[in-house]
């Protein structure tokens, strides 16, 4: 059963950032080698005057694939705000990805500024996806901000370390079965968005991970393979773990010492 | 016989004119701005001749042909300095130094003390370093300026008016080819120049950071240029504010002393680049582009100049050559 963003059903569960690449060639290749359904992309920086930076959109632009604009870099309601009226100009799209900064340190998300921002934008004919941690009463808030789509991060941006809090994670999914939820941040290898999968989410977000590794190429199409595996594993009812041994082969009767 | 009109006076320009004509070919170099200066990105750039350093984040083919560069520069213009180069990371981003050490090669590995009998100034200011000793830099203002000298010591003099049609042109013009290279883009770039004489460095030093990786290149007397930011846009002004605190504040960490530096420029200019980030030649009908050297022009345009030249006066067809 797949879940649909705001309508739309993705063709895979991958959403692959478009920073930090060596080159826009190695990129193009990362997506086009992963099969990424959804491209990020950011339009604070790389704004500029007179719409400067039209070079790399029409980069991403040409990715065919879905675009997701962000906010990244905001750390106010107005700056978000803002980043996303001029995102929705230039991607000609109402998605946008609602990164509201907190912590400059740890990117950590500003909930509270994130919550006004959703609703704000969701008035404005948005559609939000808005960088949250994994807090439920944080969820609710944006869900009741008008957010159809959850995107909690495993652990900081950037940092690699994977999902940090399983049971947080594990909560959110179970409180919001028909809200698609993507894991967003702090993914470092495969295994971590495997799991994210395997615990019924519906997609994952990768930048870093992918752009910094040797080869970025190869690390998209593994990252595909371990989505492609988490999810098929969740549909499939996994066993649940138990605390003894249960033999696959009885043992009674059988000659055995 | 090779006879040339080059159109562009940057670093790429007047490496090609300076190759061509100590082969023996004879060449008119035209550029509207006249010789190197404030108007073109060369004057921008940092000047590392940095092959192994660079593999961190470029495809083979920069280390490859970045090896050419400090015998190049030392043959046709001087001023080079071989003194290797540092990369430090401070104490929570030594993750970074490792990542560093895996990409790259070319390397030693200092401790704390090692690096101090090297750079006293960065005494207890960093674990650690990889130090490439086979590195250099130079002052890339003086190293155009030197070239320029020497064309017009050979009676090449740089004419700002336009070009009257040639049999063989080549352009060199930059992002400015943009007219004719759809492909090319500007990847742009903000630095600062700072007298600092509280500190003394000898070589190049890399700031390894996750977010704001930074460079300090040593000009001589004091004088330092902090480099450089890397944003996906074509736009040739413009400094922002962020840029400059992220500079800066990386070179603060780097040492306290450079918060008393007096600024006595900022730069900012927008490199040319393909979506490989490499250099491409190009012929088209009478003319070759030799375009896209991005942020390595001090250390490709050696090897771009050589290439050329092999083309024009052998035939022997570049490696970075495309069809076209």
């Amino acid at each position: 059963m797949a879940r649909s963003f705001y309508g739309v059903e993705l063709e895979n569960a991958l959403m692959l950032g478009t920073a930090q690449y060596p080159s826009p060639a190695i990129l193009a290749e990362a997506f086009e080698t992963s099969g990424a359904a959804v491209a990020t992309v950011s339009l604070r920086r790389e704004g500029g005057a007179d719409g400067s930076g039209q070079d790399f959109w029409r980069l991403i632009q040409d990715l065919k694939v879905r675009v997701l604009p962000n906010t990244a870099g905001c750390h106010t309601v107005k700056e978000a705000v803002t980043t996303a009226q001029m995102a929705r100009e230039v991607f000609e799209t109402n998605w946008i990805k609602l990164e509201v900064i907190g912590h400059e340190d740890t990117l950590q998300p500003d909930v509270f500024a994130l919550v006004v921002a959703a609703e704000e934008l969701t008035k404005l004919g948005f559609n939000v996806f808005p960088y949250c941690t994994e807090d439920l009463t944080v969820a609710n808030r944006l869900v009741n901000a008008g957010c159809e789509v959850l995107m909690p991060w495993g652990s900081p941006i950037g940092s690699g370390l994977g999902l940090n809090n399983e049971y947080g994670l594990r909560t959110l999914r179970a409180h919001f079965p028909d809200i698609p939820l993507v894991v967003d941040a702090g993914l470092g290898v495969p295994s971590h968005a495997c799991k994210a999968m395997e615990m019924g989410f519906d997609a994952v977000l990768l930048n870093t991970a992918v752009a910094k590794a040797g080869d970025p190429v190869a690390t998209a199409a593994a990252f595909a393979l371990a989505i492609e595996a988490g999810r098929l594993a969740n549909e499939a009812d996994p066993m649940e773990p138990r605390d003894m041994a249960a033999p696959s082969t009885p043992v009674i009767g059988k000659a055995f010492l | 016989m090779v006879d040339v009109t080059i159109l562009g006076a940057g670093v790429c320009g007047l490496a090609i004119a300076t190759e061509i004509v100590a082969r023996g070919g004879s060449v008119r170099l035209h550029d509207p701005a006249g010789g190197p200066g404030a108007h073109g990105c060369s004057w921008w750039a940092g000047g590392m001749l940095a092959p192994y350093c660079e593999r961190e984040s470029a495809e083979e083919p920069v280390v490859r042909l970045g090896a050419e560069a400090a015998d190049w520069w030392d043959r046709h213009a001087g001023g080079v300095t071989r003194n290797g180069s540092l990369v430090v990371a401070l104490g929570r981003d030594k993750g970074e130094l490792k990542r560093f050490a895996r990409r790259t090669e070319g390397f030693a590995e200092l401790n704390g003390a090692e690096v101090a009998a090297l750079e006293p100034d960065l005494t207890d200011r960093t674990a650690g370093a990889l130090y490439f000793e086979s590195e250099a830099h130079l002052s890339p203002r003086d190293a155009v300026v030197s070239l320029r000298n020497g064309l017009a010591a050979k009676g090449v003099d740089i004419s700002t008016e336009a070009p009257s049609p040639s049999a063989q042109n080549i352009d060199c013009r930059g992002l400015a080819a943009r007219d004719a290279l759809t492909d090319l883009r500007g990847v742009k770039g903000e630095m600062l120049i700072l007298r600092c004489p509280d500190v003394t460095l000898t070589r190049p030093v890399r700031l390894l950071h996750p977010r704001f990786p930074l460079y300090i290149v040593p000009r001589g007397d004091g004088v330092y240029m902090l480099g450089a930011t890397m944003i996906e846009a074509s736009e040739r002004t413009r400094v922002t504010a962020r840029s400059m605190m992220e500079l800066l504040n990386a070179a603060y960490a780097l040492h306290p002393a450079f918060g008393e530096a007096e600024v006595l420029e900022i730069g900012v200019d927008a490199r040319p680049a393909f979506p490989d980030n490499l250099p491409h030649i190009r012929r088209r009908e009478d003319t070759i582009y030799a375009n896209g050297l991005f942020r390595h022009g001090y250390l490709l345009a050696p090897s771009v100049a050589r290439m050329t030249a092999d083309y024009l006066f052998d035939g022997l067809r570049p490696e970075v050559m495309d069809e076209d």
